[in-house]
This record gives C-alpha cells, sequence and structure tokens, in this order.
C-alpha cells in the first residue's frame, strides 16, 4: 500500500504523528504500507488538516492523477470534520466535500498507533 | 561498365548544375534534384562494381588541362569514399526538392548543390597531383558558394563563409605545397609515379609532405584544432549542403590522409600515425563534450561530426601505427573499423542534417530551446531523426553499434602490440571511445527528447506541420540504411574491406569472416546484432504481453489520458518544461575547464525595496575554447600587424619611388 | 539472422538446454532483483533499529501495480509507452546473454562486454526519453541529471571490465569469466583490485543508490531517477521498477561472476545449474549486504560533488587497465 501525503491545511500535528508512525517503536512499513513521492506510485491518499480553499483544487488534481482503484485516507480530526477550525475563515470543508473518503482516523492529533492500526486495515496485514 | 557509369554520373552530374543555371524558376529545381538523383546512382554502381570486382579504372586525357593533362583513377579506396557521397547524395537530391519548394532558390543556388556534388565525386578519382589540386579547389569553391547561399538574409552567413574560405585555403596551401615537394622529388606528378619512386625520397622530406598534407587534410576533416569553421559553416549553410559537407566532404579529408600517408608515402614512420590518433582523440573528447553543451539543433551536429571525426581518425591512427610496427592483420581489422565508421556517419549524420533542415522548415527555428512537442506534429520526420539519433548514440541494433564495436575490438586486439607506444595511443583510443559514448547518448538524447518531446516552447514549434514526401523520402532512405547495416552489418564489410586492403600498402589479409554479423577472423570474437534485435524484440514482446494479460478488472484496460502530474499547481505550461540549456547544465558544470561557458546574471530590484528583484535575466555562452585561445591572438596578431603597416604608404609618390629603388638595390645585393 | 540460427542449431545439439538456461538467467534476474533490493531494505531498515518491510515486498508490490491502472499524460507521445517495455527488454536480453547462472550463454557471439554496457546504455536512454516526454518540469531535471551521471558511470563500465578483457585475452564475457576460473591466482592481481573498486562505484551510480542517489526520497529537487519516473502509474511503473531491479540485480551478478567465478555452471547439466544458481543468489546477496551497509552510514553526496566520484572511479579503472598493460 503506496500513499502520498497531501497537507490540504494541516497544523503539522499530523505530520508529526505520521512520521512517529514510521519510526522504530510503531514501524507502518513492515505491514508494506509506504509513503511516495507521486501520486502516480500511489494506491491513495493520506490527507491531513482541513481542506483550505487554496488547496481544495490541489487535492482535487492530486485525487485525479491517482491510478484506480484509489481510496483516500483522511487523517485527524480536521480532515475527517473540520475540526477546530470548521467553517472558519478561508476553510473550503473537511476532506469528504472534496474527495470521497474511505477510511477516517480521528484523532487530533490522533496517536501513530492509531495511524498504524487504520494502515494495518488497509494493507491486511 | 564501371568507368562508364562513373562518367556518367559525372556527367549527370554537371549537367544538373547546368540545367539548375539555366532552366527557369519553375522547372530548374525538378530537373536539378532528378539529374543529381541519376548521377549519384550511376555513381554508385561505377564505384560498386570497383569495390565488388575490386579492378580498378584508369582514365588519362590531355585534352582537358593544359601543360599536364587530367589523370583519373577510381580504385577501391576512392570507390568506397565515391559510393558514401552517391549514397548520401541520392538522399540530398530527393530531399532538396521538397525542401527548396517553398522559396525557389536562385539560378546559383540550384546550381551549386550538383556542382558540389560533382566535385565530391570527381576528388576520390584524381590520380595526380594536378588533377587532385584542381578537383580540390573547385569542392572549395564549391561549397563556400553553395555555403553562402543565404547570405541575403543573415549576417551569419558572411562571416561564416569567412571563416570557412580562410580555413579551406590555408589547408589547400599546405596540401599544394606539400604535393608539390613530393612531385619535384618523386620524378613525376601523377600517383603511381609518385608512389613507383617513395623508396628513393629521403625521411625528413616524406616526413615534411606529410604534416603539411595532415594539416590541410585534418582541416577539411574538421579535426581539432582546426574544426573552427564547422560549427560556424554547418548552421548557415542550407541543411542539403550541410548534409554533403558533413556526410560527405569531412570524408575526403580522411581520404587524403589516407591516400599520401598510405598509398603515397607508404606508411613511413610510426610517430606520423601517433600524431594522427592524437588528433582523432582530441577531436572525439572536444566535439562530444561541445555537443553535449550545444542547444542550436545543427551546431550540435557539426561538433558531432567532430567527435566522430575524431573516432575514425583514433581508427586511422592506430591502423597506420600498427602498419608501421609490422602487424598488417590487425591494422586492417582497425582501418576496417574506421571505415566502416565513416560510412555509417555518412549515413546517420546525413540523415540527422536533413531532420534538422525538416524541424528548421516546420518550426522556424533550429534553437532547441524554442522547439518541443514535434513529435506528435512530425511522426515521420521523429522517427526519422530518432532513428540518425539513436545510431550515433551506438544503440544495438543500428549501425553506430555495429561499427563501434569493431572499433573498440579492434583496438583491444592492437593490445597485444609489443611496442608500448602503440599501446599507449590504444589505451588512449579505447578510453576515448568510452567517454565519447556516454557524452554522445547525453547530447543526443537532448535533441531527441527536448526537439521533439514534451509541449512545444514557441509559436512556431506549436503550428509545425510535418515536411513534404520529397524529404521523407530523403531521410527514411538514410535511416533505413542505418537501421540495415545496424541489424546486417555482414553485407557491406567485405566490400569495405576491399577499401582497406587498397588503402593500406602492404596489404592486409581479410579481418572479417564472412556472414551477416560481425565476426572476427583472427580471435574468437563475434557479434551478430540480428541475434540481439531478435532477441530485444521477444523480449518485449513478452513483457508487452504480461503486463496486458494481468487480471485486471474492465474498466482499468486502457491507459487513462490525465494532465502530467505539476505536483499540485493548477497551472502548467511549456514554459515549466526544461529547456536545452538546462539539459545540458549539469554536464557543463561538471566539464566547466573545458568549455568554459560564460554565464551573465542581471537582477533589476524593484524601486522600493532591494530585497524584491523585478526582473532576473541569465545569459550563457558557451563559446569555442579553441577559438579563444588559438585563434582569437592569431586574428589580433593579425589586424596589428595591417594597422602597423598602414602607416608605411602614406600616399606619397617620393616615398613609393624610394621604396622601388631600396627594393632593386637589395635585389642586386642578394643576388650578388 | 537466420542463417546464424541454422547454424546454431545444427552445431550445437544442446541448443534447447541453453536456450532453458538463458531463460532461467532471465527469470533469475526478474525475481532476483526485487528480492535484491527488498534484502537491502531490510538491512538497513534492521540497522535503522526498525524491522521494516518483509524481503518479498517488491514482488508483492509488482503483482499490485501491474493490476492497477495505467495513466499517461496528455500530450505524450509513444515514446512514454515504449520506454518501459524497452527498459525491461534491454535488461532482459542483458540477463539472457551475461553469464550468471551459466558461463555458457545462448547467444554467445552477444556476450560481449561492449554489448552489455551499450544494451545498458539503451535502457538508460529510453528511460530519460520517456522522463522528458511528459514535458513537466521534474520528469526533464531528472533526465537530465541521470544522463550526466551515466554519460561518467557508462565509460568507468566499460574501462573496467576492460582490464579483466585484457587478462583474459577476450573481451567475451564467458570467455572472462572461464579464463579467470582457471587462473584462480588473477584474484589478488593489483588490476583486478582496481577494476572491482571501480565498478562498485559504477553499480553504486548505475543503480542509484545512496552516496549518489537516494532511492527514498521525496523531494523532488534532489531526485534523480526518481524525478524521471514521477509520471508513471500501474503496469508502465511495474515495468520501471522491474526493469531498475532486473539492472541492479544484473550489475551485482557481474561483478559477482567476474571477480568471484565460483560456482558458476561452467559444464552443463541440471544439478550443475542448480549449484550455479544458488551461488549466484549467495554471492549477489553478499555485495547488496554489503552496499545495504555502506548505504546506511553514509549520507548522499550533494549533486555536483557526484561526478567527482565517478571520474574517481573512471581513473580507478583506466589505472586497473594500464597496471594490467604495465604487467603482462
Amino acid at each position: 500500500m503506496q500513499l502520498r501525503h497531501v497537507d490540504a491545511g494541516s497544523c503539522n500535528g499530523c505530520e508529526i504523528e505520521i512520521a512517529q508512525a514510521f519510526a522504530p517503536v510503531c514501524d507502518a512499513g513492515r505491514f508494506g504500507a509506504r509513503l511516495v513521492a507521486s501520486p502516480r506510485h500511489a494506491d491513495g491518499l493520506l490527507v491531513t488538516g482541513v481542506v483550505t480553499k487554496n488547496m481544495a483544487v490541489p487535492l482535487q488534481m492530486t485525487f485525479e492523477a491517482t491510478p484506480r482503484p484509489r481510496v483516500v485516507v483522511a487523517c485527524g480530526d480536521c480532515a475527517v470534520n473540520g475540526g477546530l477550525f470548521a467553517g472558519a475563515y478561508g476553510v473550503a470543508g473537511s476532506v469528504h466535500d472534496v474527495v470521497p473518503v474511505d477510511v477516517e482516523i480521528p484523532g487530533c492529533p490522533p496517536e501513530p498507533s492509531e495511524i498504524t492500526e487504520a494502515l494495518r486495515r488497509l494493507t491486511g496485514r | 561498365m564501371s568507368t562508364a557509369a562513373y562518367f556518367i554520373g559525372l556527367g549527370a552530374a554537371s549537367a544538373a548544375a547546368l540545367l539548375g543555371a539555366v532552366l527557369p524558376a519553375r522547372r530548374r529545381l525538378l530537373a536539378a534534384a532528378v539529374l543529381s538523383a541519376a548521377a549519384c546512382l550511376a555513381a554508385l554502381v561505377g564505384a560498386g562494381d570497383v569495390l565488388v570486382s575490386g579492378h580498378a579504372f584508369s582514365v588519362h586525357t590531355a585534352q582537358v588541362l593544359p601543360l599536364t593533362g587530367v589523370d583519373l583513377s577510381l580504385d577501391p579506396l576512392g570507390a568506397l569514399f565515391v559510393a558514401a557521397t552517391a549514397v548520401v547524395g541520392l538522399a540530398v537530391s530527393c530531399y532538396s526538392v521538397g525542401y527548396g519548394v517553398h522559396a525557389t532558390p536562385s539560378r546559383i543556388a540550384t546550381a551549386t548543390l550538383p556542382a558540389f556534388l560533382a566535385t565530391l565525386l570527381l576528388v576520390p578519382a584524381a590520380a595526380s597531383v594536378a588533377t587532385f589540386m584542381v578537383a580540390w579547389e573547385l569542392m572549395a569553391l564549391t561549397s563556400l558558394l553553395a555555403l553562402l547561399t543565404d547570405h541575403r538574409r543573415r549576417r551569419e552567413t558572411r562571416d561564416a563563409a569567412q571563416w570557412y574560405a580562410a580555413m579551406t585555403h590555408i589547408g589547400a596551401a599546405a596540401i599544394l605545397l606539400g604535393l608539390v615537394l613530393l612531385a619535384a622529388h618523386a620524378g613525376g606528378q601523377s600517383f603511381a609515379a609518385i608512389a613507383a619512386h617513395r623508396r628513393q625520397l629521403s625521411l625528413p622530406l616524406t616526413s615534411v609532405v606529410f604534416v603539411l598534407t595532415l594539416f590541410g587534410f585534418a582541416s577539411k576533416a574538421g579535426a581539432v584544432p582546426l574544426h573552427v569553421w564547422l560549427p560556424r559553416a554547418h548552421p548557415e549553410a542550407p541543411s542539403p549542403v550541410s548534409a554533403l559537407m558533413s556526410g560527405a566532404m569531412v570524408n575526403l579529408g580522411v581520404y587524403g590522409i589516407l591516400r599520401v600517408g598510405e598509398d603515397l608515402l607508404g606508411g613511413g614512420e610510426m610517430w606520423w600515425w601517433l600524431v594522427v590518433a592524437a588528433l582523432g582523440v582530441v577531436s572525439a573528447v572536444f566535439g562530444a563534450l561541445h555537443a553535449a553543451a550545444s542547444t542550436d539543433t545543427k551546431r550540435l551536429l557539426a561538433y558531432s561530426t567532430v567527435d566522430n571525426v575524431g573516432l575514425v581518425l583514433i581508427g586511422v591512427g592506430a591502423a597506420g601505427a600498427l602498419a608501421a610496427g609490422g602487424q598488417q592483420a590487425l591494422a586492417g581489422l582497425v582501418l576496417l573499423a574506421a571505415l566502416f565508421h565513416l560510412v555509417n556517419h555518412a549515413l546517420f549524420k546525413g540523415c540527422l542534417f536533413l531532420g534538422a533542415g525538416a524541424l528548421q522548415h516546420a518550426a522556424g527555428t533550429r534553437d532547441l530551446d524554442r522547439l518541443g512537442g514535434l513529435a506528435r506534429k512530425m511522426p515521420a520526420t521523429a522517427i526519422f531523426f530518432g532513428a540518425g539519433a539513436l545510431s550515433i548514440s551506438a544503440l544495438p541494433g543500428l549501425n553506430g553499434f555495429a561499427s563501434e564495436w569493431l572499433l573498440f575490438e579492434g583496438l583491444l586486439q592492437g593490445f597485444a602490440s609489443r611496442s608500448a607506444v602503440t599501446v599507449a595511443a590504444l589505451l588512449a583510443g579505447v578510453a576515448t571511445l568510452a567517454i565519447t559514448g556516454g557524452l554522445t547518448a547525453t547530447a543526443f538524447v537532448k535533441a531527441l527528447g527536448v526537439g521533439f518531446l514534451g509541449q512545444p516552447r514557441s509559436e512556431g514549434a506549436g503550428a509545425a506541420r510535418e515536411v513534404g514526401p520529397s524529404m521523407l523520402i530523403g531521410m527514411g532512405f538514410l535511416a533505413g540504411g542505418c537501421v540495415v547495416l545496424g541489424i546486417v552489418p555482414g553485407v557491406v564489410l567485405p566490400v569495405i574491406d576491399r577499401a582497406t586492403t587498397a588503402g593500406l600498402v602492404a596489404g592486409a589479409s581479410r579481418a572479417i569472416r564472412p556472414g551477416l554479423g560481425l565476426a572476427l577472423a583472427s580471435v574468437h570474437s563475434e557479434i551478430d546484432p540480428g541475434l540481439l534485435v531478435g532477441g530485444l524484440l521477444v523480449a518485449l514482446v513478452v513483457a508487452w504481453g504480461a503486463v496486458r494479460l494481468a487480471p485486471r478488472s474492465a474498466e482499468l484496460r486502457s491507459p487513462r489520458r490525465a494532465a502530467a502530474w505539476g505536483c499540485g499547481r493548477d497551472l502548467q505550461t511549456a514554459r515549466m518544461e526544461i529547456t536545452a540549456t538546462s539539459f545540458a547544465e549539469p554536464l557543463q558544470r561538471v566539464f566547466a575547464d573545458v568549455l568554459r561557458p560564460d554565464h551573465d546574471l542581471e537582477v533589476t530590484h524593484t524601486a522600493e525595496s532591494r530585497y524584491f528583484p523585478e526582473a532576473i535575466t541569465f545569459h550563457q555562452r558557451v563559446d569555442d575554447a579553441v577559438e579563444r585561445v588559438v585563434y582569437r591572438p592569431v586574428m589580433a596578431a593579425v589586424a596589428w600587424w595591417g594597422h602597423l603597416a598602414r602607416r608605411v604608404p602614406n600616399g606619397s609618390v617620393h616615398r613609393y619611388l624610394a621604396f622601388g629603388f631600396a627594393t632593386l638595390v637589395l635585389v642586386l645585393v642578394v643576388l650578388a | 539472422m537466420i542463417g546464424t540460427l541454422a547454424t546454431l542449431v545444427a552445431t550445437s545439439p544442446g541448443l534447447l538446454a541453453r536456450v532453458g538456461a538463458s531463460a532461467l538467467q532471465v527469470v533469475a534476474v526478474c525475481v532476483g532483483g526485487p528480492l535484491l533490493l527488498g534484502l537491502m531494505g531490510k538491512i538497513r531498515s534492521r540497522a535503522e533499529g526498525r524491522v521494516g518491510p518483509p524481503i518479498t515486498q517488491g514482488l508483492l508490490d509488482l503483482r499490485k501495480l501491474v493490476r492497477k491502472e495505467a495513466i499517461r499524460a496528455e500530450h505524450t507521445s509513444a515514446v512514454a509507452a515504449l520506454a518501459p517495455l524497452v527498459l525491461v527488454s534491454s535488461a532482459a536480453l542483458c540477463a539472457a546473454i551475461t553469464p550468471l547462472v551459466t558461463a555458457r550463454p545462448v547467444i554467445a557471439g552477444g556476450a560481449d562486454v561492449f554489448a552489455v554496457v551499450y544494451l545498458l546504455l539503451m535502457g538508460s536512454v529510453a528511460l530519460a526519453l520517456g522522463g522528458l516526454d511528459a514535458g513537466t518540469a521534474f520528469g526533464g531535471m531528472g533526465s537530465s541529471r541521470a544522463m550526466t551521471v551515466g554519460a561518467i558511470s557508462e565509460p568507468a563500465l566499460l574501462v573496467a571490465v576492460l582490464a579483466l578483457a585484457i587478462q583474459a585475452h577476450t573481451s567475451n564475457l564467458p570467455g572472462i569469466v572461464n579464463a579467470s576460473l582457471s587462473h584462480p591466482e588473477w584474484l589478488a592481481s593489483p588490476q583486478r583490485l582496481l577494476a572491482l573498486a571501480a565498478l562498485v562505484v559504477v553499480v553504486i551510480a548505475e543503480t542509484g543508490r545512496i552516496p549518489v542517489d537516494n532511492p527514498s526520497t521525496h523531494l523532488e529537487l534532489t531526485m534523480i531517477h526518481e524525478a524521471m519516473i514521477l509520471e508513471y502509474a500501474g503496469p508502465d511503473l511495474a515495468l520501471v521498477t522491474v526493469g531498475e531491479a532486473m539492472r541492479l540485480g544484473l550489475l551485482l551478478g557481474l561483478v559477482a561472476n567476474l571477480f568471484f567465478p565460483w560456482g558458476i555452471d561452467a559444464s552443463g547439466g541440471g544439478l550443475a545449474m542448480l549449484v550455479g544458481l544458488v551461488a549466484l543468489g549467495a554471492k549477489t546477496a553478499a555485495i547488496a549486504a554489503s552496499v545495504a551497509l555502506v548505504e546506511v552510514s553514509t549520507a548522499k553526496l550533494r549533486l555536483f560533488r557526484v561526478p567527482e566520484l565517478l571520474a574517481g572511479g573512471f581513473v580507478l579503472a583506466a589505472v586497473a587497465v594500464t597496471t594490467g598493460l604495465v604487467a603482462r
């Protein structure tokens, strides 16, 4: 399972936790998950943060650029339902307002173990 | 039969020149082209007959030139060069119909192309010093006129012509001096007489003759440091002329070195050939580096010619050195490889120059930084240019690979030589072959990838249309030759081997076992490009089938077209594409010591703050370092001398009378 | 070509066995390449204190990729579609003719140093043209950098193997391997050691490992090889990935057999071939492991320092050749 990470307007809290999910303690890599550089190489998007107006089109484009079958993982409360920033100025909405979401990881920010847990559900290992 | 065919060829080419000059505008282009093509076919038949049968012909007529008469003789060595010229000429004749169709060239331009062709066919058959020099001068003059075709439109053309004229005439003067010296001491001016008397010539004399003629022939072949006219003249000449210059004329420089060094002087000393090989090494590396850094299509091709001539000279030099060291069989193999590469170079470089002309014709520019996306608009041109570009990069299955393999094997076998100097030269040759291989691939990936792939970088490139059928036939003919010689090189090698035998005085044994592939006769070393291509095709089909047959849901079967991935930017224009300049930048930086690029960066700041730039302009030029270091000081010195000398004649009659008197006195003193 | 095939059939009754051996080599490289990459990844993970993905992850990813959708960028020509195929088939042909499992490959006449180097160049050229086809900024940048690195590493490869060719008096790869089998004392000769050092540099550059390139980078500006293939998806990406893995396996196998030829099948026969296969696996795994260990403990070089490393490799190779010539 290769994922392209898209920061749609995150406070970077989720980024720190994602980095931890791939670090030695949780090591999501051992279950076959990997972050890649291009959506063309990806099986899905790992979206963090509330979707700002500036990032709505790029997020849509990244989704379009991903080969099917593809999944979208919304990581963190902001991505799932807008969280703290719901309805704020400059916000286009949560991730599912822009692209269809398959997996949601709630939490502000979610624990590395929770991220790993969600990725394991995707890789099936 | 060969005599008749050859002279029909010469006659037809001359007739083409005549008709081009006298017919009205509508007819002259086609008439000249058809007659030139017929001339090339006839010459090819004549030369082919000499090569296959191995029998030379010779003709002497006292009527044409006063005092000396004309001697013409075509032996297999000359016939090989005639044949190579004829093949390129055939493609060029066909191509010139479409090339001139939009703006019908003037009478002179229409006439000079066949005239140039005729002189190219004439030079390898010249069999006496007088005939040779007349043919050589005719070639220089007709090529100069052909180069000047567009002089009304572009100032650069006149500059290029001046450089070319100067270089070619300095070279011709050196050749003339050398050959006259030779004829004076050998007791006759026909080549046969000189060759018969070569044993009586003293070594210092032959060395002087060789060095003088080498200088002249190397300037025609475009060896560094005498190459400076190529990157100027090739871009400025019309493409059919550039194709003939690069595919046929530079070959004759190599021909001259072989004719004088091996045939007339009998091989001579080893150091002669080591000098030739050294010229080759320097030319190959310098040419390849500049080709990798150039952004003008035809300038790139011109430098690539310097590179390939360098490789041929490495082979010629190594062959001469091995022959001088007594290893005739090896020498024959290496010379065979060099001549095979020369023939292949004529094919792919002819094809590439015609392709570059098609680019310029269709897109209005030959600057790679302003091209792009032409593969979709001009698919046939792209395929033919691609075939030439991949051949010159020596990819397996194309002719460049076949001859470079043979050269590599030949040099490798030469390591068995006893002479340490020869081995060192061979080592330099092999290393050069390796280095230029990578650099050439980079240069031509740039030409092909930036020119034909991606998106158009200018309006001209965006509006380009495929060129007409006659131009495509011309390019396709040469591209087809590249493919055929790449897959079954064995079909032409026996023929070239005959020229090799004629080229080396001692007569080499057959270097190649008969067959379609390449197999050395002396050692167990062989390669069959046809088999490699077959294997490649099998692997390609298997890989394609494996991907095609993978289980996949129905809606995912066919590839989806999507916007190119621009990292999420919604604005993606051709301005963001890489250009040829930026493609070459890393390599240029690596080899900055040789290439010495000039950078010029200007930053204009906004009036409010120096932290915000308003505009940034970046200029970069890669000038020829040899030109800057060698030629500029010489030219400056000549100009300085001219200025100095201008002070002497001040218009006073008294002073001139005094000069006359002083000279008279001086002459009397010297004579007394 | 047909004539050559006919003579091949007539002269060698074991043709079928040799075709089989070549096919086995292709399959071995095809499967072994991704496994070697997996092994290197595993060693890297372990050294970093992680468990890391299983060694077979590369093969699993390939199986997944071929089932996915292919995406081609608008405006691309046939080059984008052909480039991955050419990359894989040139690597496969190399694998078929190089002495890996057996020293008697089917196209004996093609198993030449020069042919192998220029077949590898063919793959590089195809990939670089593919990178330029979409007309994106990073694709072209990757092509430019990859060709620059290749322009210096390919000559070093050719000259390094030349040092061995001079020693064995042939440029035929099976010939070199057979000659070194019968002269074990050659292994310690100075030209061999110098050539080995040069080849290691070349292999690192050609396969895009640290310190030349970082295969796991996400930052486009630091990419060399990854930038060229940003545009490929699904089956195309599977081909590119397997092609690159095959080139890695091939180069490691070549280094293994040129310098440590023991175990290779020189006589023919099923058992010898099996031994050859196991020996190839063991030797390449050992080299891959040491490359991975070096990789973990070094930092990537600045892009414009890379040519210095490569030029060093070229000089080492040239010194190897000179030493060989002097020592004759």
